[in-house]
This record gives structure tokens, sequence and C-alpha cells, in this order.
């Protein structure tokens, strides 16, 4: 699939016009990028327009010769025909999709009800009607004289087929199967709709955003497609009308010159898309966008899947939904991995390492270089320095949390490792988690040590002398199917060990401060820039 | 190749007590004949008696509903048809010449189809009177006249020894079915044909066959030479119809200065 199968997840990692700080550049990259899937789109239209032509060709052509000796096969064929001619394309796009489900029930799965089958079959129907009428009348208007002729001189059934009816039948049937070249150009366009990339794909995405140019281009390209092979049927049509052996041969070669010409980018292995997951909150908003904009750079298409849930997130890892995602140390190891000990840093990645390659078999390319652990944290001023300070005090306090804390592991270990036991405990979504600390609706928080907020607030993290929470080292991950990869992993090793707490804190500041905030997309850039900064052997 | 139609002790065509109803209408009526290798006969009759019928048989593009058809002492119902067919001259009076073929392509049809060597085309053309450079003409780029002489040439390119004609002059004005008639003759004695031609034009088959059937109602009610018929020997049918072409000449007679 390209970039343009999925254009509302695309799309919906961009803020809406006038809250970015500059969206046209923004938008003029899209519509940028928009032009630079064309020709990878023309090519699986033609692949598909072609193949659907092939099929009707397969099924009208002989179809039209047994009607044109047999009048009641003939009615009910074009009437077959033309009832389905009445049922508007995408109609019957849709109409495929239950049917092939059904099918694919009874025969015990494995028809795909989306994308090349479904488009195939609806305009492969399309394409019948005037195919199959042409034919028809091309036979039935050849001069019974000249078939009786045919008889006489002794040819046999087969001679007479080729040697006088199909060139005397040609002139005809080529316009219809010109007709429904045209057809099939310009109905492929709906086949966007079933997920199969075609040219509609600018359309209806131009559509969805109110880029009239895009809806623009995929017409004007759709339409070029059609008046050039209108034309060069036309050219194969004169020259079998005219006898013109030349005009015939220099039609077909151009229309299979430009088959071969537009199939080529969708007969190369295409890349497919790489989607990049994002959990909930803005580091990892920033991380992904840096993540997918390195992917772009060495030539990935990238989607994005963002505001995973945590749990969600390594299982769309594993099961390969999502290509890589951030993923914190801590979490596997008291989420995924069921272990309830602390280890060392490095103890800890080399013990998940080692669980992925016997279990779930997902990759780890390597620590970031920064931690994101949880920790408990206070307003400036309020007296504690350690978690243990907290005990006695606790049930007199609020404690503010993120919608995840309260359910997770390294709470239950926190609270059970000190006894804690606060008058009330609220969820917050960080952003207001934060605010309730500031106005005095929770007392202790639980923050994120590479939280921007934390310095911008003067906030006080606690101290854990007893080593209850695990590492949150920052790692990056791959799905399995980029263990092996190497120009994959090779795009992303040189993130590794290069993004420290400061940088990611001042990043996530600027996304997350109330006043001149900047998008994830932007906030990524600047780390990008300080991550080949220390990329780069220093002089 | 098909039956030996050579010259011999078997007539070359022979009808066995042929019948053919066409939905009940009968069209041949247990007609029997049997004609001479290196005869040129005429059918004559009104529209409807028969004639075409009967020359649509040798060659099977019809089959008789009873009786038997022999074509050079063979039973045609048991030879394949279309070898049969090649080796049989057939003209027809729509000519029915294939329409995107050249008419060099038109005349070597039947070598072609049956894997012949190709046929010598400028002779072909030179015998039934038309010149060389007609050869890449289509047959629409061609008069009337032209058109049906390149359909004889095609019923005579593979070397057929007989020809059937069904009203091959029907469509073409006076001067060329007169021209065209004395150049069929002359091919038929050139190469030793056998030629039935069907007409309904008395005063035709009086001037170029040897022997004239007159035909009604899916019968042979005729059966003469020219000179017999002219004479008033071949019984009432005959003479009616005779009789229009010399009433014809009579008057044309008296017109003279």
């Amino acid at each position: 699939m390209h970039g343009w199968g999925r254009p509302s997840k695309q799309l919906a990692g961009f803020a809406p016009p006038g809250t970015t700080p500059n969206p046209s550049s923004e938008e003029q990259g899209l519509v940028k990028e928009a032009f630079s899937q064309l020709p990878p789109l023309i090519g699986s239209h033609v692949l598909l327009a072609s193949a659907a032509m092939g099929l009707a060709l397969l099924i009208g052509l002989p179809l039209g010769l047994l009607s044109a000796r047999r009048p009641r096969l003939a009615a009910v064929a074009v009437g077959f025909a033309g009832l389905v001619q009445t049922i508007p394309g995408l109609a019957l796009l849709a109409l495929f999709y239950p049917l092939l489900l059904a099918i694919s029930a009874l025969i015990g799965g494995g028809v795909p009800a989306l994308g090349f089958l479904p488009a195939l079959l609806a305009l492969t129907l399309y394409a019948l009607l005037p195919i199959l009428r042409n034919v028809i009348a091309g036979l039935q208007g050849i001069d019974p004289a000249v078939l009786q002729a045919a008889n006489a001189v002794g040819m046999t059934p087969r001679q007479r087929l080729r040697l006088v009816e199909a060139p005397l039948a040609a002139p005809v049937a080529m316009a219809g199967i010109r007709t429904a070249a045209v057809w099939t150009i310009g109905t492929a366009t709906l086949a966007t709709t079933v997920g199969y990339p075609t040219l509609g794909n600018p359309i209806f995405a131009g559509l969805q955003i109110e880029r009239w140019d895009l809806v623009l281009a995929g017409c004007v390209a759709a339409a070029g497609l059609a008046l050039v092979t209108d034309f060069l049927l036309g050219l194969i049509e004169r020259g079998i009308g005219r006898r013109n052996r030349r005009l015939t041969i220099v039609g077909s070669a151009l229309l299979a010159l430009g088959l071969v010409a537009a199939g080529l980018p969708a007969l190369r292995p295409t890349e497919r898309t790489i989607t990049v997951g994002a959990k909930n909150f803005s580091e990892q908003y920033i991380l992904s966008r840096l993540i997918g904009a390195r992917l772009e750079r060495a030539g990935y298409h990238v989607a994005y899947r963002e505001g995973l849930g945590s749990a969600v997130a390594f299982r769309a890892l594993a099961s390969g939904d999502i290509d890589v995602y951030v993923e914190y140390s801590g979490t596997l190891w008291a989420g995924a991995m069921a272990r309830s000990d602390t280890p060392s840093r490095a103890a800890m990645l080399e013990g998940i390492a080692r669980w992925m390659a016997t279990g779930p078999k997902t990759v780890l390319i390597g620590p970031l270089g920064f931690e994101n652990a949880y920790a408990l944290a206070v307003r400036p001023g309020s007296g504690f320095s350690s978690i243990a300070d907290l005990a006695s005090r606790a049930p007199k306090l609020t404690l503010g949390a993120d919608l995840e804390f309260l359910d997770r592991p390294e709470w239950h270990a926190i609270r059970d490792a000190y006894d804690l036991r606060f008058a009330a405990t609220r969820a917050y979504s960080p952003t207001f988690m934060y605010r309730a600390l500031r106005s005095g609706q929770a007392d202790v928080i639980s923050a994120f040590s590479s939280d921007g907020r934390i310095a911008a607030d003067h906030l006080i993290v606690l101290a854990d002398p007893k080593q209850a929470v695990p590492h949150y080292d920052a790692i990056l991950l791959a799905s399995p199917t980029h263990a092996n990869d190497a120009r994959f992993l090779a795009a992303l090793r040189p993130l590794v060990n290069r993004i420290s707490v400061e940088d990611m804190r001042s990043a996530n500041y600027s996304v997350d401060r109330d006043a001149a905030k900047t998008t994830p997309a932007t906030a990524a850039r600047w780390l990008d820039k300080r991550v080949r900064s220390r990329t780069e052997p220093s002089p | 190749m098909g039956p030996d139609l050579e010259p011999s002790d078997q007539p070359a065509l022979a009808y066995e007590q042929v019948s053919r109803r066409y939905g009940g209408v009968s069209a041949l009526d247990a007609v029997s004949l049997t004609v001479a290798p290196g005869s040129f006969v005429a059918l004559v009759g009104k529209s409807g008696s028969g004639k075409s019928s009967l020359l649509r048989l040798p060659n099977r593009l019809d089959t008789p509903d009873e009786g038997r058809v022999l074509v050079a002492g063979q039973d045609v119902a048991h030879v394949d048809p279309i070898r049969l067919r090649r080796g049989i001259g057939y003209v027809f009076q729509n000519i029915g010449l294939f329409p995107h073929m050249s008419v060099a392509e038109n005349i070597g049809i039947v070598p072609r189809i049956d894997d012949r060597p190709a046929v010598d085309v400028t002779a072909a053309l030179e015998r039934v009177g038309l010149t060389p450079d007609l050869a890449n003409r289509l047959p629409a780029q061609l008069s009337g006249g032209q058109q049906q002489r390149v359909g004889i040439a095609r019923a005579l390119a593979a070397e057929a020894k007989l020809l059937l004609m069904d009203e091959p002059f029907g469509a073409l004005d006076p001067v060329t079915r007169d021209t065209l008639g004395r150049t069929v003759r002359k091919l038929h004695d050139d190469l030793g044909l056998t030629t039935i031609l069907v007409t309904h034009d008395m005063a035709e088959a009086l001037l170029l066959a040897d022997r004239i059937l007159v035909m009604s109602q899916g019968r042979i009610v005729a059966d003469a030479g020219p000179s017999d018929m002219l004479a008033g020997r071949a019984g009432p049918e005959a003479d009616a119809l005779v009789a229009i072409p010399r009433e014809q000449a009579r008057r044309l007679h008296e017109l003279a200065p």
C-alpha cells in the first residue's frame, strides 16, 4: 500500500490550519508529497484498469461470439450486462465487500474482501456491456453473402472466424473496447474506496481536506490516462478498419509500451508504509515524528498511529500493526514481562533483549539515552525530599495521577514499599495533572522524569531510597519483521544514546507549555538537529 | 484433394430422387439428373422454381431431405464438406468477395486455407480478362463487372473442374453481362470445365449453354439443347420461356429501319 491508502490516518497527526505556528509550510509539504505519489498511483491505476479490461475481454469476446449466433443467449447476456451498468459504480464496489466476505466464509477464508479483488471484479462487470454489445453488433453486421462465400470456398469454422468474421467485426468491436477502456479508467478511481490505491486517492483525500489542487491533480491524471488510451486504441481501430497494418502495429506497440511504463513502478518491489506508533503524550508524539522523519529521509513512506495505550502499543508492535515505537524499559519489565524486581539499567536492558529474542521476537534497537521514569513530585517548599517522607502524611494528601498510573504495577510497588495511603487519588490527563498540582487540587503527582514542566515549575522529584520503581530507559523497539532489515535498522540506529534528558525536556516543554506552543513535528525537527550535532564527530 | 472431377465414364454430377423441403414447402421434388463431364448446363426457371436449391447441394451448402447427390460418382454425404468445397468452384449473384481482402488475397484464398502453394495471381486475373494492376485493390474499388470477374477467378483458382454459378450476372448491366457470359463460356471450353449456370434469362441460357433445364415448382419440366428449345420441342413451359426473347427479337427486327 502506498501512503495515500489511508489518507485520514496520515493526515490525523497534523493540527488543523490556524492553530499551528506555520500551517502553510506543513500543508505545502503535504501537497508536494501528494504530487510525488502520482507516478506509483498511475502505475497501480493502470494495473487495475488493464487487468479488468483483460478479464472483461476474456469473458466478453467468447461470450459475444457465442451470442452473435444465439439470439436468446445474446438477450440474456446483454440484458445482464446492461443491468450491471445501471448499478452506480460506488454501489457495485460496495456490494462486492459483503459478497466476498460471504464467499470467504463459505470456503473457509482466504478471499480478500477489500483491495484489488473487489475492484477488479466490479470493473470487469462494468466493462462487459460495451464489449459484449459491440462484438455482437460487429458480427451480426457482416454481410451474409460474405459468410456464405467463406463457407463455399471451404473455410473451416475456425478459418472463417480468423480470416473473415474477426477482421470484419474488429472495427465495431474495437469501438466498444475503446468505450469500455475509457469507462474503466474513469471508474477505477472509485477503487480507492475499497482500499486499492488509484488516482482516486488524491481526489478523495483532496475532498477530505478541501485541497482542490489535489482533486484536480487526480482528475487530470485519470482523464489524461483515458485520453491517451482512447487515442492509442483509436489508432489500432483505424489500422484494422483501413487494413493499415503499420498503424495497427504502431498503436499496439505504443499501448504495450505505456502499459509497461505505467506498470513498472507498480511491479517494482514497493516499500510498504512504515507505521510509527506513539502513546498518548507529547514526548511520544515528538519521538514518533523524529523517527518518521529519519525513515522518510531513508526513503520510506511513513504513517503514524498515535494515541496508543501502553499495553496496546507493545501488542501492536509484536503483531506488526506498527513497525516501530519508543517504549520505556520499566514499562515492559513490569508489564509485558511481569517482573517485580528492579535490577540495574544494564541488567534490565540485557534482560529485555533476551526476553524479546525468545518470546515476542520484537527488536530492541537500543536505548535513546534518557529516562522517563515514573516519579512522585511535589510543589517546591512542601518539605518533602523522599517518598519515605510521605508515608506518615499521606492520609491527609491527594495524589494526582495520569490516567494509567493508578493501575500500573509501578504504583503498586511504590505504594506497597512505602505503605502509602492517600486521602484521595485523582486521575488527570498529563497536562491537567500539572495544573492540578499548581492549583493545589493535588499535593503529590505522578511525574515523568523527562517532563519539561518539572524544571519549568521547579517541582521537587522525590527520591526512591527503597528502589521500588524500576528504570525507565526510553528504548527504541521494532516489529519482528524488521529483525534482519539492515536498511531499516541503519536508519534508526543513529538515535541510540543520542538524546539527553535535558534535550528531551526542552522538546517536551516546547509542546506542553501554555503559550507559544510548537507542534510535535517542529519539536522533532529541533530535536533531530540536536541529535545530529551529537552524532557528527567533533572537530 | 477432393473428388476426382476429371472427365471419365462417371457423370460429373448426378442427382438421384432428390427432395428438399423448407418448412413444409417443397423446393425440390424428387429430382433426378445426370450431367456429363464437360457439359455446360443452364438451369432456367422463375424465382422459387428450385434452381438455386438444386445448385446448393453438390458442395453441401445445403443437404437434401431425400435422395443422393453424386459428384464424380461419389455420394457427397460421405465426403468431408470442407474438402468438397475446396474442389468445387462456386460463384454467387451477390459476388461475396471478402471486403477486407485485396483482389490477390481473394483469388488466393482457397490455396491459402488449404495450405497449398500460392496461385499465380497475374495469370488468374488475365484469364478472366482483368489487368494485373488490380491485384492490390480492395473489392470496393472495382466495378461490379470487375468484382464478378474476380469472383470467377477465385472460384477457378484452386483448379476446380466443376463450376457452379448462381445467377452470376444478375446484378450487372447488359453490356457487362454479355461480355462476362462470353468470358465464362471461353473459360469453360479452355479449361474443360463442367459448368452449371443458374439464370432466369432464357436468352442467356440459349446463347451460352449446351443443355438447358427448365425448372418449375421443384421439378425439371424441360431438358433440351438450345436448338430443340427454339424449335419448340421441349414442352409448353420451355416454349413459354423461349417465347419472350423470341418476341423481343421480332419486335427489335421490326423497329430496325
